[in-house]
Parts: structure tokens; C-alpha cells; sequence
């Protein structure tokens, strides 16, 4: 046990780092131009589910004609994995990211991408650009945008006498009403819908993570009515947990499990195959007066590291792969997987999202989509997920959690911004 | 002459790889971590000095909320899984050591866990028996006899997760410290049995409380060491078991785990968790020489 502790340490340590390395020296990498003869760039993406995106990218890479591109796709721990790997010189030169953070951009970590992104920046879908922007420049280009929303049984609410839920009160009292001993009304993932929901509520109840001020955007009492909301869902016993895949996965919603799942657009097509029309998507249903439907969205962006010895090859070709070729982009998207493309003069174009869920999906992200605002930080993060889980799981007071969240907040943004 | 210089090449020969790679695995990082819990290394792990910030980590780890509660929960852990195993492994030697047949089946049987992967093992707890739902093992179980589905990971009231995090250890450990309680066992000399039986004592309980048990103190205090000290390095089957992609709840989670979301979490926040692993590396050193001086580990038997 002590071996395998300070060996699993190692490895999400430097180790990881050593190994990408050695991985690259090796050339156990493939995807690389055949015919050029240009210097050579390390591309890292994260190891995508969908059969087909791998040799996507590997094709897109070898297409490229003024340098040497290596693809490395990537399973495990991709987030820790680049965050390990930016403190070498062994890291990659352009690579894919959950962000970039707010720490990586003040920690010099990825370069200013402003020039690349600027001819066509307001074709991104802004909410997606929005969090990649420090200081006026653009730190990361958006590849795709995902986002979640919930997935209703058409058939199950009809038998239950249940509308789609338009309010949250009507979410609460509608998953109690579907819920019977062999499913549940609604699954907001394992651990209650702590980790998934993160700011959803808060913006359904017309709030937000971090306000125009730069201030914790959730100092108000509607906070804590919206979250009490939540934690009487757990205590109705209307959700489900503990099931064997997580919110991500669509299983649980297709098995019956559950009448509602809050999951993303990329479960979409294994629904509509599984349920064929018995299935609707929603928001995140809005709370009180000041409240407004709610969906996340989010994008993994392709940033240049900043440690990587061609960084103007390396900015050249993410040019030429996430802004000029927008066929390759729309592939990306939508060939594979099944995600909105960022740009959205593309996403206007796809066939795929014209009709049914996915064109109520594609409306959705434009009319409520909002993303983390790259001042929410990790420390932000695990502070309101520990008070969310506790509010829910707990039944503690959400006044005085949210309290003591608004506090730690407030100081970690003045620290941010003291940068 | 040359007699012991040649052993002394031979010696450095083998040593000296094994003396380097210690050296450059285990302590130069061990100094780098002490050196970097002195700074604010936010993504870096060569800060510059304008980034010293003295003892600040180290205050704002002991007066982390969060990272005093990991320690309760090692804390709490200790106090269910030390004597539960102790109690397990112990009853399983004894049990083992007085078959007469197919000692060395059984001996394997309870063993062969020990080769198992904590998160191979977790796993396995996680997905197929204390899955929340009505087709998990555990629900099927209690389904027969009418009860309701339980979330085993995610109740918190009751909090049925510890009966998750203690069995799977259990499995896992039990098997190990029963074959260190054999070699205890096996080393008591049968006359000592047999003149306690001459004096009267009566097999069974008795027996076992005045001279097995005293017999074995020199295994139990290793055993007890043993275990405390891998309770404080829980990992594995903690993070398996309860943290998905998007975090980790707050019960149930030991230091290692919050260390490990502080330090290499995506914030990297390099100075504040080598400060938690220098605290917590202090704690494991004082718990055990308390341990070791209280039990008089390596005095020499009176």
C-alpha cells in the first residue's frame, strides 16, 4: 500500500511529466505529416470516448504541410496530466484544455493568442470565448462547446400526470411524483448533483459566480431559497445515487432508472438511438421572481505552452487548424461526437442540429447559456462544492454556509486580481 | 589487504545504484518540498524569492478548516479499520493455525487479496457491490428481505460510506497481517502450551488470554504500527471510491487525498501542499515514536 501511495504521487507528479517525455523521444506517437520535412510540433488532446476522433485529429495534423505534427492522445487524468507537464520543457507545444485557468495564464504558462483569434472572434459563441479572455487577450481558441441540460421521458411524465418542469418547485414536486421503489424521479449524478451543478442554480435563481464588480455574485438570499430547493429533492428521496455510471453517461436515463437526467449534449445521440422520440431536453428550470432558465456550457480550447521552444510554429499552426480550417472543425465537432461547434457560423450550417432535441439544444445554449467566468478558481470552486454538499446531504443551514463560501471567495478574487 | 577493499567494491557496487536512486528519488525531493513549502509556488516548482512568503503556508494549512477535517477523518478511519483488522487478522491466524488439514489452501485463500490492486478493488466495491441501485449485490441482498435500495456512497445520514472504505480495506489487509499473526503463532514453543496444561489451564479462551496473546505482543506491536501507519497514507481506495471528475466530497477525506487535490490539482498550488505534507510527514513521525516508546518497540524483552 505505502509503494503504491508514493508510486501513484510520483506518477501524478513530475513523474507524468518525465514519462510524456520519454513517451515523445521514444516517437511512440503517431499522426505525423508524411510528406513534411518542417520542425517538429507535439500536440496533446485528452482521450475522447467517441471511436473515429483520434484518427480525426491524427488526420487533421498530417494535413498540415509546414511542420511536423505529433498527435498524443491522452487517457487518464488529462488535467493534471498538462498542468504536470507545463512546468517541463518536455511538455507539449500546442495541446488541448479544460481552460486555460486563470493560474495558468498569470503564471505565464500559455501564450497570448489574441492576433490569431481576432479577424473571427465574434463568430465564437462568446459565452465559450468569455472565460478564455484575460486582461483583453485571448488565451485559448474554443474548439467545441458542450453543454448540459436535462433530459425528460416523455412517456413517464405522461403516465405520472407530470409536465415538463418549467419552474424549480415544479422540478422538485415532479421528480417526488416519478419516483416509486424501482426508479427515481430525476439523477443529478452519484453524489446528489454536488459536483455537476456548480452555478446552475445560482443563475436559474438570476444570480451569478462572480459579479460585474468582481465580487462573489451570490451574496443574496435567493441563493440559499434556491439551494434549500435542491436539498429537498435529497430529502424527498427523488434522486438517484449510487447508480453504477455517472451524470455524464446516459445509461441510468436509458435503463429507466431515472424519468430525468441532468446530462450533456454528448449523450444525445445514444438517447435519441436508445429512446428514439420519448425524450425532450430542458434547462435547468428557473427559481422565483429574478430567476432565469439555466445552461452551462464550456468549451476545451487549444492553447500554445508557453515553454515550448517553436512557439511561433506552434501558434501558426493552431491558426490554421481552429481558424482557417473550418472544415476540419466542423468534422471535429460533429463527425465523432456530438458537440455545437464554437464558431457560429458552423453550428448555423450543421445538419445535425436543425431539428428535434438538438435544435432545442443548439436554441438553448444561445438563449441561457452561461459559462465559469475564469475568475472562479479552483480554491472558489471546492469551497461552494464542500457548502453544496453539505446543504444537500447535510440539510445545513445554507445561509450560513454560503456565508462562509462569500467570505473565502471574496478573498481569493482580490488575491487573483492583485496579480 | 586487498580482501576488504574488494568487499567493500562489491558492497558499493550493489549498494551504491539502490544508495543513488534513494537519494535522488526519495530525499532530494523530500528537500525540494521543504524548500518549496517556504514560497507561493502557484504552477512552479522553482519560485523565485519574491515569492517567499516564510511561514505563511504553514499557518494557512493549520488554520485550513478543510485540512483539520481530513485529519479527523483520518482520525475516525484509524479508529474503525487498526482494531477491526487487528481483530480480523488475528481471529484468521488462529483459525488457520489449528487446522490440520488444508492449512496451506486456506492460508493462500485469505492471503491472495493482499495481491490485489486497491483500486482494481474499489472498483469493484464501487460499481458492483455497494452500488446504489436495486441491481448492486448489497441491494439485491437486502431486496429479498423487503428493504429500499441505499446509496452506500452517498448517505451521508447515516453515513453508510465508512462500511464501504473499512470492508474493502479489510478484504484487502486482513490476509497479510494474518500470515505475519501465523509466524507469531508458530513461533510460541508447544511446551509452553503443554505445561500451562498441566497446570490446569483449560483450552480455548483461557489459554489464549494468558498465553497466546502475551506471546504474540512483540508481533501486535508491529502490526499495530503497521496499520496506523498505512491508515494515515490512505489513498487509494478513498479517492476510487468517492471522487468522480468534478471533485471530491468533503466527508471522508483523508489528508493524502486533500494534499493531493491542493498540490497537483489543477490550481497546482505547490508551496501550500508541500506545507501539508511536511505537517502531516511530522505527524506520522511523532504518532509513531509515541507509539513505538509507549509499546517499547526494540527494548529487549525482561
Amino acid at each position: 500500500m505505502t509503494e503504491i501511495n508514493r508510486r501513484r504521487l510520483l506518477a501524478a507528479g513530475g513523474g507524468v511529466a518525465l514519462a510524456a517525455g520519454l513517451t515523445t523521444a521514444c516517437g511512440s506517437n503517431t499522426g505525423r505529416g508524411g510528406g513534411s520535412s518542417g520542425p517538429e510540433i507535439k500536440q496533446w488532446y485528452h482521450q475522447y470516448g467517441e471511436p473515429g476522433a483520434e484518427r480525426a485529429v491524427k488526420r487533421y495534423a498530417a494535413a498540415y504541410r509546414k511542420a511536423d505534427v505529433s498527435v498524443q492522445w491522452r487517457p487518464g487524468d488529462y488535467d493534471r496530466q498538462t498542468a504536470a507537464a507545463l512546468l517541463t520543457d518536455s511538455g507539449p507545444d500546442v495541446f488541448e484544455v479544460n481552460g486555460p485557468l486563470l493560474e495558468q495564464i498569470q503564471g505565464g504558462q500559455v501564450v497570448d493568442l489574441t492576433d490569431v483569434v481576432e479577424p473571427v472572434k465574434d463568430d465564437f459563441h462568446q459565452a465559450a470565448l468569455a472565460p478564455k479572455i484575460w486582461q483583453d487577450k485571448v488565451w485559448g481558441i474554443p474548439q467545441v462547446v458542450d453543454m448540459q441540460l436535462l433530459y425528460y421521458r416523455k412517456s413517464l411524465l405522461r403516465e405520472a400526470g407530470v409536465r415538463p418542469p418549467r419552474t424549480l418547485d415544479e422540478l422538485v414536486d415532479g421528480a417526488k411524483k416519478l419516483s416509486n421503489k424501482k426508479a427515481k424521479g430525476l439523477f443529478l449524478g452519484n453524489d446528489g448533483g454536488v459536483g455537476v451543478l456548480g452555478g446552475t442554480p445560482l443563475f436559474a435563481a438570476g444570480l451569478s459566480l462572480v459579479d460585474a464588480d468582481g465580487k462573489a455574485g451570490f451574496d443574496d438570499p435567493a441563493a440559499a431559497r434556491t439551494l434549500t430547493k435542491i436539498r429537498q429533492l435529497y430529502a424527498d428521496k427523488s434522486l438517484l445515487l449510487g447508480a453504477p455510471t455517472d451524470w455524464s453517461d446516459p445509461a441510468a436515463f436509458i435503463q429507466g432508472l431515472t424519468a430525468m437526467q441532468w446530462s450533456g449534449l454528448w449523450a444525445l445521440p445514444q438517447i435519441k438511438k436508445a429512446l428514439g422520440d420519448d425524450f425532450g431536453v430542458l434547462p435547468f428550470p428557473a427559481d422565483g421572481s429574478g430567476g432565469k432558465p439555466s445552461v452551462p456550457v464550456g468549451a476545451y480550447g487549444s492553447a500554445v505552452s508557453a515553454r515550448s521552444r517553436r512557439k511561433a510554429e506552434a501558434k501558426a499552426f493552431v491558426k490554421w487548424l481552429w481558424v482557417d480550417r473550418t472544415d476540419f472543425q466542423q468534422d471535429f465537432a460533429l463527425s465523432y461526437g456530438f458537440h455545437i461547434p464554437a464558431r457560429i457560423s458552423l453550428a448555423k450550417k450543421a445538419e445535425q442540429l436543425r431539428e428535434g432535441p438538438a435544435a432545442d439544444a443548439v436554441r438553448l445554449a444561445t438563449d441561457h447559456g452561461y459559462a465559469e467566468p475564469l475568475l472562479w478558481t479552483t480554491a472558489d470552486r471546492t469551497a461552494y462544492q464542500d457548502a453544496l454538499s453539505r446543504i444537500i446531504k447535510d440539510g445545513a443551514n445554507p445561509e450560513s454556509e454560503l456565508r462562509t463560501v462569500v467570505r473565502k471567495v471574496n478573498a481569493e478574487l482580490q488575491r487573483v486580481r492583485k496579480k | 589487504m586487498l580482501g576488504p577493499q574488494r568487499r567493500n567494491l562489491w558492497f558499493w557496487a550493489f549498494v551504491g545504484p539502490f544508495a543513488v536512486g534513494l537519494g535522488l528519488f526519495t530525499y532530494v525531493p523530500l528537500a525540494w518540498s521543504v524548500y518549496l513549502s517556504f514560497f507561493d509556488a502557484h504552477n512552479t516548482v522553482s519560485p523565485s524569492g519574491a515569492d517567499f512568503v516564510g511561514l505563511g503556508n504553514y499557518g494557512a494549512m493549520l488554520s485550513d478548516a478543510s485540512f483539520l477535517g481530513s485529519l479527523g477523518t483520518f482520525l475516525l478511519f484509524t479508529a474503525f479499520i487498526v482494531p477491526a483488522t487487528y481483530v480480523l487478522s488475528l481471529a484468521l491466524a488462529l483459525m488457520v493455525n489449528r487446522l490440520r488439514f488444508a492449512q496451506a489452501f486456506f492460508r493462500s485463500v485469505f492471503f491472495l487479496p493482499t495481491a490485489c490492486s486497491y483500486v482494481v478493488a474499489a472498483v469493484i466495491w464501487k460499481l458492483s457491490i455497494f452500488n446504489g441501485v436495486r441491481f448492486g449485490l448489497a441491494n439485491t441482498v437486502l431486496g429479498w428481505f423487503g428493504a429500499d435500495q441505499t446509496a452506500w456512497l452517498s448517505t451521508t445520514d447515516p453515513p453508510w460510506y465508512w462500511l464501504v472504505i473499512v470492508t474493502v480495506r479489510l478484504w484487502l489487509q486482513a490476509g497479510f497481517y494474518m500470515i505475519l499473526f501465523l509466524a507469531g503463532l508458530q513461533r510460541i514453543p508447544p511446551q509452553l502450551y503443554e505445561a500451562a496444561a498441566v497446570d490446569g489451564a483449560r483450552p480455548g479462551w483461557q489459554t489464549f488470554r494468558h498465553l497466546t496473546f502475551p506471546q504474540l505482543r512483540a508481533t501486535s506491536v508491529a502490526v499495530v504500527l503497521l496499520l496506523v501507519i498505512n491508515a494515515f497514507q490512505a489513498f487509494d481506495e478513498f479517492y476510487n471510491l468517492l471522487s468522480d471528475a468534478r471533485g471530491y466530497p468533503p466527508y471522508a477525506r483523508p489528508p493524502l487525498v486533500y494534499l493531493y487535490y491542493t498540490a497537483l490539482g489543477r490550481d497546482q498550488n505547490l508551496g501550500l501542499g508541500s506545507a501539508g505534507a511536511v505537517i502531516l510527514a511530522l505527524i506520522i513521525a511523532v504518532a509513531t515514536v509515541v507509539q513505538a516508546r509507549w509499546f517499547g518497540l526494540g527494548r529487549k524483552e525482561e
